[in-house]
C-alpha cells in the first residue's frame, strides 16, 4: 500500500524543526543517523503500515534549522519531547538509528515510564568497552556512509550515484555531529548509569559487520537496560534499516505490535 | 620595510618513501618515522641558523607551530620564541602565529607571551592563526568552532593585556573566574599583532576591522591584490585608509652564489610534493565546520575527487616563472623581490629562505647572502617607494588607539 507523507515544521526552541509524518495507529518517533535521512526509505513506507511514524530531520540537520547554542545531543532529546508534547502524542515508541539511538536513550532515560517501546539500532551514545566508535573526521564524504553497509551494492541501491548535493547534505551532517559529540566522541560518560531507570522494553538490533559502532556497545546496552533483548542481523553494516529494510521493519513491528 | 627570516624547520631525514607508500605524509603518518637523534641535531642547527640571521642583518625571526607531520618540527611557537628571547639581542620574534583555537586556556598563553616579551626586553610581535585543519584534529580541537574560539580567545588575550586583573571571563567557549596572570607584557599597550593567512576572507576582513596587518602566505600576485582590496574596503569601513604598514608577504626565497646552486636548492620547496603542509586527505586539511560555509560546495566536490585541487599543483618551473618561487644569485633575486615588492607594496616581509634537505652549509651560506646582501637591498627600494612597516609608520597598535578616527559619539540609550 502506497504510503502518503505529510512534511511539516514546528517551531521549537527557537528552531524551525522539519519532520515528515504518515501512517495511522501507536506513534513511532524515528530518530535517524549522524549522516542525515534520504526522503523516503522503505523502512519508514513499511513501519507507516502499522503506525503513526513522525519523522524529523535533527535540528541542524536536512531541512531543521541550526540552533547555534546546541552542544549535546541530549539538547535534542529535549527538543523532541517539546516535539512530542507539541503533537499531543503519548504512550510513543521511539526507535533510534546510529546516532539517534543515542538520542532515544537520552529521551528515555529522561523520563523512564514515559515510551511504549524503545528500539536503538547500532546506538552510539555509550563508549564501547571493545573498540572504538569509527572517527569520520579522518575519511571522505564518501567513504564513511559507504563503510555503515556491509556491501556495497546495498550503499548504490539507497543512494545510487552520488551527487553533490548529497556530499554538502553529509558535510552540514557532520559539521553538526562535530557540534554537539565531538569529545567524548560520539557517546556520553553518564549514559550508561541512567540506563537502569528506564521501564520501556528495549530490542537492541545491531549488524553483524557494524564497522561504525563495535558491537561490544550493544552488550552494554542490552545488560545496561533492565528488559533487553539483542537481536544481531547478519551480513549487516552499522545502517541496518537501509541495509535489511524487510528484516529491520519486521523486527520492529513485532515488538512494538505486542 | 621589515624583513624576516623563516624556515619551517623541516624534518628532512624522514623515510620519505614511506610516506610515499602510506600516501599521506601529515597527521596519521606515524611517528615511528621521527629520529629523535636527527631531530635532536637539526633543532640545534636551526636555532644556530636564527642567531647567523640576526648576525647578517635581519629584522625579525618569524616562527610558527605545525603537529604531526614532518615538514615542520616546531610544536609550539612560544618554545623557539622564548629560546630566541635570550639568544638574541636585537631581532623582533615574530610568532607568525599562536593558533589560538587549540589552546584550553588563553590566560595562559597571554601570560607566556608577555615571559617571552619580557625576557626578549619588547621584541615580541604577538601574531595569533586560526590552525590548520590538521592542527584541530592533531589537538582534538572542535574545528566546527574554530573561528568562535579564535575570536574569543583573542578578546580575552586583548582584555588581559589592557585592564588590570582579577576579572571573571564568561565566554562561550571560554570562563575562567579568576583571570589576573601576574606578568604581563613590557611593550604597551600590548604587543603588536599581526595575522598571517592564505585565502579566508572572513580573517582578512575581521583583521582589518582591528586595524592588524595582514600577512599573506605565498599567495600568488593577483590573490595578494585580492585580499589588499578586501582589507581596504574593511578599513574604509572601520574609519581608516590602509597603508603598506598593513600588509605583509611572506615569499619563498633562496640564494646562493651560483644561479644553479640556488635553483638546486630551490627545489628542495617541493619536497612535501607540493603541498605545503604534506600529502593529506583533504578532510583533514578542512574538517566539517573549519572551513567558510560558502566554499562548502566545491570543497566537497574536490574532496571526492571531482573537482581540481583550488590552489592548484603547479610545477616547480612554474612556480618559478611565476615568481611564486624565487632562486638565484643575489643580484637575480633582488630584481625579482623587487617586481614582487612593486606589485604587492608590502610593509613587511618573510622570507622563507630554506626547506627540505638543503645541507647545513648551503642554508648558512643562503642566510648570509640573503640577510647580509638582500635584505637591506630591498629595504632600500622599499624606503624609496615609500613602504614603511608598522613601527617607521607609528601605526596604532590596535584599531582602538588609532588618533587619525574621530571618536564616534555613543548613541544616546
Amino acid at each position: 500500500m502506497a504510503v502518503t507523507w505529510t512534511d511539516s515544521v514546528k517551531e521549537i526552541a527557537g528552531c524551525k524543526l522539519h519532520f515528515s509524518r504518515a501512517g495511522n495507529g501507536p506513534t513511532v518517533l524515528i530518530l535517524h543517523h549522524d549522516i542525515g535521512t534520504p526522503d523516503s526509505l522503505p523502512f519508514y513506507d513499511a513501519l507507516a503500515q502499522k503506525f503513526d511514524v513522525v519523522i524529523p530531520h535533527h535540528p541542524g540537520w536536512g531541512k531543521s534549522e541550526r540552533p547555534g547554542w546546541l552542544r549535546h545531543p541530549r539538547d535534542i532529546a529535549a527538543i523532541y519531547s517539546w516535539l512530542l508534547t507539541d503533537l499531543g502524542a503519548s504512550n510513543v515508541s521511539l526507535v533510534g538509528l546510529g546516532f539517534g539511538g543515542w538520542i532515544a536513550a537520552e529521551m528515555a532515560s529522561q523520563s523512564p515510564a514515559a515510551y511504549k517501546r524503545l528500539v536503538l539500532v547500532g546506538a552510539m551514545g555509550i563508549k564501547p568497552p571493545e573498540g572504538d566508535i569509527m572517527d569520520q573526521a579522518i575519511v571522505s564524504y564518501l567513504v564513511y556512509p559507504q563503510s555503515g553497509f556491509h556491501s556495497e551494492a546495498a550503499f548504490t541501491q539507497v543512494y545510487g550515484q552520488v551527487t553533490t548535493d548529497q556530499l554538502e547534505a553529509w558535510d552540514i551532517a557532520r559539521e553538526m555531529s562535530f557540534r554537539v559529540a565531538w569529545k567524548p566522541y560520539m557517546y556520553s560518560q553518564t549514559l550508561p548509569h541512567l540506563l537502569g531507570g528506564i521501564r520501556s522494553p528495549a530490542l537492541v538490533i545491531w549488524g553483524d559487520d557494524d564497522k561504525h559502532v563495535p558491537i561490544s556497545a550493544a552488550h552494554v546496552y542490552e545488560k545496561a537496560l533492565r528488559d533487553a533483548k539483542l537481536t544481531v542481523v547478519p551480513e549487516c553494516g552499522h545502517f541496518a534499516e537501509m541495509e535489511k529494510p524487510e528484516v529491520v521493519a519486521s523486527l520492529v513491528t513485532n515488538f512494538i505490535s505486542n | 620595510m621589515h624583513m624576516m627570516y623563516f624556515t619551517e624547520q623541516p624534518m628532512a631525514t624522514y623515510d620519505a618513501k614511506a610516506g610515499l607508500d602510506f600516501g599521506a605524509t601529515a597527521l596519521n603518518f606515524s611517528n615511528k618515522y621521527f629520529d629523535p637523534a636527527e631531530g635532536s641535531r637539526l633543532y640545534n642547527e636551526y636555532l644556530e641558523e636564527y642567531v647567523l640571521a640576526e648576525e647578517c642583518g635581519a629584522d625579525g625571526i618569524m616562527l610558527n607551530e605545525h603537529h604531526n607531520a614532518p615538514f615542520c618540527m616546531q610544536a609550539r611557537t612560544n618554545m623557539f620564541g622564548a629560546i630566541l628571547a635570550a639568544a638574541t639581542k636585537r631581532v623582533k620574534i615574530v610568532f607568525l602565529g599562536n593558533p589560538l583555537p587549540l589552546t584550553e586556556n588563553p590566560v595562559q598563553l597571554a601570560e607566556e607571551i608577555a615571559m617571552i616579551d619580557m625576557i626578549s626586553k619588547g621584541r615580541v610581535v604577538s601574531g595569533f592563526v586560526r590552525g590548520g585543519g590538521q592542527e584541530q584534529l592533531a589537538n582534538g580541537v572542535n574545528p566546527a568552532y574554530n573561528r568562535e574560539r579564535f575570536i574569543e580567545a583573542h578578546d580575552l588575550i586583548q582584555k588581559i593585556w589592557t585592564e588590570p586583573g582579577p576579572f571573571r571571563w564568561e565566554g562561550t567557549h571560554y570562563q575562567q573566574r579568576t583571570v589576573n596572570p601576574w606578568a604581563t607584557p613590557l611593550q604597551k599597550p600590548y604587543p603588536r599583532v599581526w595575522i598571517p593567512g592564505v585565502l579566508s576572507k572572513e580573517t582578512v576582513i575581521w583583521t582589518a576591522q582591528q586595524r592588524y596587518p595582514y600577512i599573506a602566505l605565498n599567495t600568488s600576485i593577483e590573490a595578494t591584490k585580492q585580499i589588499h582590496a578586501t582589507y581596504d574596503a574593511a578599513a574604509k569601513d572601520a574609519g581608516y585608509t590602509a597603508g603598506p604598514e598593513n600588509f605583509g608577504y611572506l615569499i619563498r626565497v633562496h640564494v646562493q652564489d651560483t644561479e644553479e646552486k640556488a635553483l638546486q636548492n630551490a627545489r628542495q620547496f617541493m619536497w612535501m610534493q607540493g603541498e605545503f603542509t604534506g600529502l593529506a586527505n583533504p578532510v583533514w586539511a578542512n574538517p566539517a565546520g573549519y572551513f567558510s560555509p560558502s566554499g562548502r560546495r566545491g570543497f566537497v566536490e574536490f574532496a571526492v575527487g571531482r573537482a581540481i585541487n583550488p590552489r592548484g599543483n603547479p610545477t616547480f618551473e612554474q612556480q618559478v616563472a611565476d615568481t611564486m618561487i624565487v632562486a638565484g644569485t643575489p643580484s637575480q633575486v633582488i630584481e625579482k623581490l623587487k617586481y614582487l615588492v612593486r606589485e604587492t607594496r608590502p610593509g613587511i616581509m618573510g622570507i622563507w629562505a630554506n626547506d627540505g634537505s638543503v645541507s647545513r652549509e648551503d642554508r648558512r651560506r643562503c642566510i648570509q647572502l640573503l640577510c647580509g646582501e638582500v635584505m637591506p637591498a630591498i629595504k632600500d627600494y622599499g624606503a624609496s617607494l615609500g613602504l614603511k612597516d608598522p613601527w617607521e609608520a607609528n601605526a596604532p597598535v590596535h584599531l582602538r588607539y588609532s588618533t587619525d578616527i574621530p571618536v564616534r559619539k555613543v548613541a544616546a540609550e
